[in-house]
C-alpha cells in the first residue's frame, strides 16, 4: 500500500533521513519506533508531502506521490494525524470534523455518525471550541478528523504523547479497532512497549536510519530493544 | 444636540470606509502575518477605475462601481501571486519590504499613467437627505453606512458558515494542519486577497462619494488610518476591524467637531501609539503565543 524507497531528507545542512526504505502492506499496523530526534516525525511529514525528500521515491496505492502537493495526497486516501494533534483550537469540534471532510463534496452524515459512535465524547462536545477539550479528547478529535477524509492509510504521530496511562491504553484499543475495520495504520511512537504490542510489524529508527525490523512480537522479545526502549 | 448627531453620522460614514479597508488588512495579516502596506493603494486604483469608466468613458455609475470592485479584486490576486507567493518561505521582513515596494510602485505607476494632478469624480449616487432631530444626514452618508454594514454581514456569514470561509480560518490558525486536511493553502490565500481587495474596491467607491476626486497618493493616508483601525480592533480579528474602523471614524469626527480638525490625523496616530503601549493586541485581539 505504501512503499518508501531510499529517501534522503535534509533540514538545511542537516541530513535528517539517510537512505530510508520501508513498506506498509494493506491491512497492517506498522510501527516506527525510536528515540527522540531519530527522525520519526520527519518520515511521516515527508510521506504526507509537508517536506520534500531530496532523493528517493514514495509510492502510495500504486501511485508515485513523491512530488505531489500535500493537499492532493489527502485526496488519494492518506491521512496524517500530526504530532501534538494540531487540531484547530479556535474552531468548534464540529468545524474541525468538517475540515477533516474537506476533500469530500459534502460532510456525510454517515461518516459523522461513525466518528461519533467511535468517540461519543466528541458528539457531546460537538459545539464546544476545540481548545477547551482535554488532551485525550483532543487526540480523539484529531483521529476523528482524520477519519472524516475516509483514509485507506492513516498515519499517527505519537498518539499517546502527554496522555494518562489509562487514556493511552484506550487510544491504542481504538487504533486496533480502526485497523480491524479496514484502515491500514502507520504508527510512530516513543512508547515502544504499547506500539509493539499492537503492531503487526515494526521498524526501529536511529538517527535517520532503520537499524532493526521484524514483527511486533519479535522486536518486543529482542534484547537490544528491551535494553534501549523498554527499560529492561 | 443636532451637531452631535450630524457628527456621529459623519463619523460613521468615514468609519464605514475605514472599516472596509481595515478588514482587508486584518484578513491578510491573519492568514500570512503580512502587514500589506500596498492595501491602501488598491483603493486608489479602484478610484481611478471608477473615474475612467464614469468620467472618461461616460458609462453609468453602476458600471463604474462594478468595474472598480472587479478591478481591485483582480489587482489584489495579482499582487499576491506575483509579489508575495514567491516569498512564502522567506522571512516576514522580506514580505513586509516587498509590500512597501508594491505600494510605491502603484503610486508611481498611477502618477505616470494618470498624471500627478487629482481627477474630479462625477457624482456616483444622489438622492434626498434626511432630517433627523434637527440634523441633516446626507444621502451619501446613509448609502455608505448601509452598504458597509451589508458587506460586513455578508463577509461574516461567508467566513463563519461557508466551506471556503472555514478553510480560511483553518489556514490562518495552522497552515500545515490545514494542508493535511486537503485544503489548498495557495488557493485559500488567493481567496483571502480577493475578498480583502473586493472590500477595498467597495471602500474606494464609497470614499469617492464622500471626497469626489482621485489622486495617486489618496490611498496612502486612507490606508494608514485603516491600518490603525485594524490594530485598534486587534489585527487579525474580523469583528475587531469593523469596530476599529467605526471607532477611528467617530474619533476623527469629534476631534474636528471641537475645532481641532487640523489635529484629526494626529489624534488617529496617537491612538496607534496608545494601543501599542497599553494593549498591543487591540480590542478583540488574542494573545498569540509563538509556536516553538
Amino acid at each position: 500500500m505504501l512503499q518508501v524507497n531510499d529517501i534522503n531528507v535534509y533540514y538545511g545542512p542537516i541530513h535528517a533521513i539517510k537512505g530510508l526504505s520501508f513498506e506498509v502492506r494493506p491491512g497492517e499496523i506498522v510501527a516506527l519506533i525510536g528515540a527522540n530526534g531519530a527522525g520519526k516525525s520527519t518520515v511521516l511529514k515527508t510521506i504526507s508531502g509537508l517536506i520534500r525528500p531530496k532523493t528517493g521515491s514514495i509510492v502510495f496505492d500504486g501511485r508515485d506521490i513523491t512530488k505531489t502537493e500535500a493537499h492532493k495526497i489527502v485526496q488519494a486516501g492518506l491521512a496524517h494525524v500530526p504530532e501534538g494533534r494540531r487540531i484547530f483550537l479556535q474552531m468548534t469540534v464540529m468545524e474541525n470534523l468538517e475540515m477533516g471532510a474537506f476533500t469530500q463534496k459534502s460532510v456525510s452524515e454517515e461518516d459523522l455518525e461513525a466518528v461519533f459512535t467511535r468517540f461519543p465524547r466528541l458528539k457531546e462536545r460537538r459545539r464546544q471550541i476545540a481548545g477547551t477539550l482535554s488532551g485525550g479528547e483532543q487526540q480523539m478529535l484529531a483521529m476523528g478528523r482524520a477519519l472524516m477524509s475516509r483514509p485507506k492509510l492513516m498515519m499517527l504521530d505519537e498518539p499517546s504523547m502527554g496522555l494518562a496511562p489509562l487514556l493511552v491504553a484506550q487510544i491504542f484499543e481504538i487504533i486496533a479497532e480502526l485497523n480491524k475495520s479496514g484502515t491500514t495504520i502507520l504508527l510512530v511512537e516513543q512508547n515502544a512497549g504499547m506500539a509493539l504490542e499492537v503492531a503487526h510489524r515494526a521498524y526501529v529508527l536511529e538517527t535517520g536510519r532503520i537499524t532493526l525490523s521484524g514483527t511486533g512480537a519479535e522486536l518486543a522479545e529482542s534484547d537490544e530493544i528491551k535494553k534501549a526502549y523498554l527499560g529492561g | 444636540m443636532s451637531t452631535v448627531i450630524s457628527q456621529i453620522f459623519n463619523g460613521l460614514q468615514s468609519g464605514s470606509v475605514y472599516a472596509l479597508v481595515a478588514l482587508g488588512y486584518s484578513m491578510v495579516y491573519g492568514i500570512i502575518m503580512l502587514l500589506n502596506f500596498a492595501h491602501g493603494d488598491i483603493i486608489m486604483v479602484g478610484a481611478y477605475v471608477a473615474w475612467i469608466m464614469i468620467a472618461k468613458a461616460g458609462l453609468p455609475p453602476a458600471v463604474g462601481v462594478v468595474a472598480a470592485v472587479v478591478g481591485c479584486t483582480l489587482l489584489g490576486i495579482t499582487i499576491e501571486k506575483v509579489a508575495y507567493a514567491p516569498l512564502r518561505k522567506s522571512p516576514r521582513l522580506s514580505l513586509l519590504i516587498t509590500a512597501i515596494g508594491i505600494s510605491f510602485f502603484l503610486e508611481n505607476l498611477a502618477q505616470l499613467v494618470m498624471g500627478a494632478g487629482a481627477k474630479s469624480m462625477p457624482e456616483i449616487v444622489s438622492g434626498p437627505g434626511l432630517s433627523f432631530a434637527g440634523a441633516n444626514i446626507s444621502f451619501v452618508a446613509m448609502v455608505t453606512i448601509v452598504v458597509a454594514v451589508i458587506s460586513m454581514v455578508l463577509l461574516t456569514i461567508l467566513v463563519q458558515r461557508t466551506k471556503m470561509g472555514k478553510a480560511m480560518r483553518a489556514v490562518s490558525e495552522d497552515m500545515d494542519s490545514a494542508r493535511l486536511m486537503g485544503i489548498s493553502v495557495n488557493r485559500t490565500i488567493s481567496f483571502t486577497f480577493a475578498l480583502g481587495s473586493a472590500l477595498a474596491g467597495i471602500g474606494a467607491v464609497l470614499y469617492s462619494c464622500a471626497y469626489p476626486q482621485a489622486s495617486p497618493t489618496m490611498g496612502s493616508m486612507l490606508g494608514l488610518k485603516a491600518f490603525v483601525a485594524a490594530v485598534l480592533g486587534g489585527i487579525g480579528s474580523i469583528p475587531g476591524a469593523m469596530i476599529g474602523g467605526f471607532a477611528i471614524g467617530l474619533l476623527e469626527a469629534f476631534v474636528s467637531a471641537v475645532g481641532l480638525s487640523v489635529w484629526k490625523e494626529g489624534a488617529v496616530f496617537a491612538i496607534l501609539i496608545l494601543v501599542l503601549l497599553i494593549k498591543p493586541t487591540g480590542i478583540m485581539g488574542r494573545v498569540i503565543t509563538e509556536k516553538v
